[in-house]
């Protein structure tokens, strides 16, 4: 069954490297939002994890950045922008188990080298952009 | 087959840190300290053993709308965790027993 909403419905977060606090703050309230559409619960449960572990990249490694998201017929389009580092090798990064978190990070369990191959797996659509030394932008739609 | 929370509660003798619904189903649980472990592989209606303690255990379990979260060897939730699982309904047990134990207890009873 395809979600239909009347206008997109959007919203938009910030997020900061070191601020565990609030790490999961958007992917929740996006599921509210989801949830509230009558979204199926497997695109509900998807949509979150890939919010979830993309709000964790920038908290880990991203300085700042945004999460917004776009609500319309039948899709879910969510962009995460950050000034981190950017990813120098991406076939590695997608790796599973492959990661530059510091050790701090890995004792709260996190920073397993699985945020991006959870972000693939739960999307269908996805697309990184990133640059060196600039800061990285991922794409994620799912169809709702 | 599963059971509803409140009878695994009772029969395994955990210890309620943050009570919620316990009319919950469980099938199962799932074991990981890894919260993109969790993120992956659990499933609905299964509990998740964690010595993880902090707050972003609560957002993991929101996420993947995980019946309870166990927490072994008579750990307790950081107050901050506690906090954020009242916030958002999560549940919090404990166990004086070890993750083995635990898993154990719970699957003969499951499937036994």
């Amino acid at each position: 069954m395809t979600t239909k909403v009347s206008k997109p419905i959007e919203g938009s977060f910030q997020l900061f490297e070191g601020d565990f606090t609030n790490a999961g703050k958007a992917s929740t309230e996006l599921r509210s939002v989801l949830k509230s559409l009558a979204v199926s619960d497997d695109a509900v449960r998807r949509a979150g994890v890939a919010a979830f572990e993309a709000e964790m990249n920038v908290i880990i490694h991203g300085v700042a950045g945004t999460l917004h998201y776009s609500v319309s017929d039948g899709e879910l389009n969510i962009t995460i922008t950050d000034m981190g580092p950017g990813i120098k090798d991406i076939a590695l990064a997608m790796q599973e188990g492959y990661s530059t978190a510091p050790e701090w990070v890995r004792e709260m369990g996190w920073g397993a080298g699985m945020g991006l191959p959870n972000i693939k797996k739960n999307s269908d659509r996805f697309k990184i952009d990133t640059v060196v030394d600039e800061g990285t932008t991922l794409q994620i739609t799912i169809l709702i | 087959m599963g059971l509803v929370l409140k009878d695994v509660i009772d029969r395994l003798g955990f210890e309620i840190k943050v009570g919620g619904d316990l009319s919950k189903v469980v099938e199962g649980c799932y074991i990981s300290d890894l919260l993109s472990d969790v993120m992956a592989r659990s499933n609905e209606h299964e509990l998740w053993i964690t010595l993880q303690t902090h707050p972003n255990i609560v957002a993991v379990s929101v996420i993947k709308g995980l019946p309870a979260i166990v927490l072994p060897n008579g750990r307790s939730p950081e107050p901050a965790t506690a906090a954020k699982a009242e916030e958002e309904h999560v549940i919090i047990l404990s166990s004086d027993k070890t993750t083995f134990e635990i898993a154990g207890l719970l699957y003969n009873l499951l499937k036994g």
